[in-house]
């Protein structure tokens, strides 16, 4: 009840910014989907952000998108993978019956009917009208159940002492964390460090955009030449889709 | 029929103080391995990310499926009407007390920020079953003591019925709440069953009258206070009936499972391949568990002595544990399956069996949980009057008298 009023509350506050926006400044809106939204105003259900991996493209080996997201978010790199977070994998997948192989990055999904949220006792766990997932860091009690929960082992426990975390990247020890899709950057316009790495490789697999807007290229793309959800059995619709699963 | 007196243990013994000393040094031990955990973080566990929950978690969850059935012989005394069962009903109520504040206490100490848990009292997600279990644990713990009070309060006995079916009631809805921490993991091949509930409930009937038992035997035993043998007969077959239906149920779960294709490969698992966890399954759960005790408890001559039925109630507790141990470890080191069909690798355990190597800091922390729940009784049954002084068959009636008496009742 209250998540949905605080909802609406903040789609009206949003309709509101965005008739503002229409009288002041129409040039903001040629900026196109990935547009700023102005400091201090909630996220939008206007927007769903979602990311498109195009596993034809995503190259074996490849893990430019890691590296990329562990440098912007200052995760990982003790050397314990068991207890070591990890916010992005890349997962080798191979049909052993056509000998047929791939690759993909796995990360939170941002899932619209993310069970992680459901389990968490104290809502630190949370999706954002935009349809980004995460974690609050200073209501999260550690108690594991989200990790219990999420099917894509997309979320990490920070098993020890956390050294000068980034400032947009809260993280700490005793606490669960994930893929936030690079939110910061998100919120301020740009897209999330693992799509910008993987075009300056020049594969280019990785697409971010917004699903709900039908003029964007992701949107676009998912329409033309579909993108599954892994796990789709599981019905919980996960912004992240992918293309080239099952050729 | 005269009802036996309640009386408080003297507690001045040689025996009662090393027994609490031994208790008390479980429960420092584990804060020690609590804060040591909370000091260097999980790290020094053997918990990672692909085994999220372990030992702690094993123990809390036998502790707290077990505190709901310990309340077993209150409900039968209270609820059903059996008045042979009601001079243990106090006792019964403190031990599912004390099991759940060991249990609790336990989850509490392995949270990642313990220090965080006025958060997890006052921000509910009122959509997590976990929330709601903070609820039903509480509620279930200021019920049991009502309850209690009542019971020993002269004046207020006949409130008693009434609080004790409050109890009863919620007990069973505590123990699905349990299960279905389970239950609701769509995500764990393991778990992804209806059948979590019941099979919770079926455990939670035998761990706890296993315990009762055991305690039973021991206080009277201790104490030198005098126990006839029919309302223990009576017990110990109603043991023997819980396990049967724990042995039912785990045997539904992994057939059902079994017509499931998706769930082949977990059940090969648990079932064959699993290394430590098959033996657990096999030998700790369904040998010690369960055929050990039904051998014990159904023997013409073994059912009668003493020494057997508190063995069989030790192994059902042994085999619990076990059980607990599968369900919860077994159901994680399975890996996740992101890809149906199809091989997997990556540099996050992606398609492999997790192994769990558990440190002894988690085992002390666990373990400490038992200490807490034997504090706790300990110390009850010495500052209230919660044990018969003397429950012979006089005061225990044969079953055929009993069944009179219910009726008369
Ligand atoms: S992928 Fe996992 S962590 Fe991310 S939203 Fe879905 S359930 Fe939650
Ligand atoms: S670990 Fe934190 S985010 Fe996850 S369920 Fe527990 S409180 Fe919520």
């Amino acid at each position: 009840m209250a998540e949905q009023a605080a909802t609406r509350r903040d789609f009206l506050r949003a309709g509101g910014a965005l008739a503002a926006g229409v009288l002041l400044a129409p040039g903001v809106f040629l900026l196109g989907p990935a547009a700023a939204r102005p400091a201090g105003e909630p996220a939008s259900s206007r927007q769903r952000w979602g990311l498109l991996v195009d596993t034809r493209r995503c190259a074996d080996g490849c893990d430019a998108c890691v590296s990329a997201c562990r440098e912007e978010n200052g995760w990982g790199g003790r050397g314990r993978p068991e207890t070591d977070p990890q916010w992005i994998r890349k997962v080798r997948v191979r049909d052993p019956r056509s000998g047929r192989s791939f690759s993909l990055p796995v990360m939170c999904q941002h899932c619209a009917h993310p069970p992680c949220v459901d389990v968490c006792p104290t809502g630190a766990s949370m999706r954002r009208a935009d349809g980004i997932v995460l974690v609050d860091r200073h209501r999260c009690i550690g108690c594991r159940y989200c990790m219990m929960a999420c099917p894509y082992k997309a979320r990490s426990l920070e098993h020890e002492a956390v050294e000068d975390p980034r400032p947009w990247a809260p993280r700490g020890k005793g606490t669960v964390e994930s893929c936030t899709l690079c939110v910061h950057r998100v919120d301020a316009g740009r897209e999330p460090a693992c799509v910008e790495a993987c075009r300056r490789t020049g594969n280019a697999a990785l697409v971010f955009g917004d699903l709900a807007d039908p003029a964007s290229e992701i949107a676009r793309s998912v329409r033309e030449l579909g993108g599954e959800a892994l796990r789709a059995d599981l019905g919980l619709d996960p912004g992240v889709r992918y293309l080239g699963l099952n050729v | 029929m005269k009802e036996p007196r309640l009386q408080a243990i003297e507690g001045r013994s040689g025996g009662f103080y090393a027994l609490a000393a031994l208790l008390g040094a479980l429960v420092a031990a584990g804060l020690w391995a609590a804060w040591q955990m909370e000091h260097h973080g999980h790290a020094i566990t053997g918990m990672t990310n692909q085994i999220v929950w372990g030992l702690p978690h094993v123990f809390a969850v036998f502790l707290i499926v077990t505190a709901s059935g310990a309340l077993n012989v209150a409900s039968v005394a209270s609820v059903f009407g059996r008045k042979a069962y009601k001079p243990l009903a106090p006792l019964s109520a403190v031990l599912a007390i004390a099991c759940l504040v060991g249990g609790l206490a336990v989850l509490v100490l392995d949270l990642g920020r313990p220090d965080r848990l006025v958060v997890a009292m006052t921000r509910y997600n009122f959509r997590s079953i976990f929330a709601w279990n903070i609820y039903l644990y509480t509620g279930f713990l200021a019920i049991a003591a009502v309850y209690l009070w009542l019971m020993l309060e002269r004046r207020m006995n006949r409130y008693s019925r009434v609080a004790g079916t409050v109890a009863f009631l919620w007990r069973l809805i505590l123990t699905t709440g349990t299960g279905s921490i389970f239950g609701f993991l769509v995500a764990r091949q393991a778990y992804d069953a209806a059948i979590m509930a019941p099979l919770f409930i079926a455990m939670s009937l035998a761990f706890g009258t296993a315990l009762f038992l055991l305690v039973l035997i021991g206080a009277f035993r201790a104490t030198g206070r005098p126990l006839g043998d029919h309302l223990l007969h009576r017990l110990k077959n109603l043991l023997g009936v819980f396990v049967a239906v724990v042995l039912y149920f785990t045997a539904v779960q992994h057939l059902t499972n079994l017509y499931a294709a998706e769930h082949h490969g977990v059940e090969r698992y648990i079932l064959v391949e699993g290394g430590a966890v098959t033996a657990l399954f096999w030998v700790g759960q369904v040998l010690v568990g369960g055929l050990v005790p039904l051998g014990l408890v159904y023997h013409p001559t073994l059912g009668r002595q003493r020494g057997a039925i508190a063995l069989a109630g030790l192994a059902v507790l042994l085999g619990g544990l076990a059980q607990i141990y599968v369900i919860i470890i077994g159901g994680q080191s399975y890996p996740l399956i992101l890809f149906p069909g199809m091989e997997v690798s990556s540099s996050f355990f992606d398609g492999v069996i997790h192994t769990y190597r558990p440190t002894g800091v988690e085992l002390l922390l666990g373990l400490s949980g038992l200490g807490i729940t034997g504090l706790i009784t300990l110390l009850a049954l010495r500052v209230l009057a919660i044990l018969p002084a003397a429950l012979g068959d006089e005061q225990a009636p044969a079953p055929a008298a009993g069944a009179t008496e219910a009726v008369r009742a």
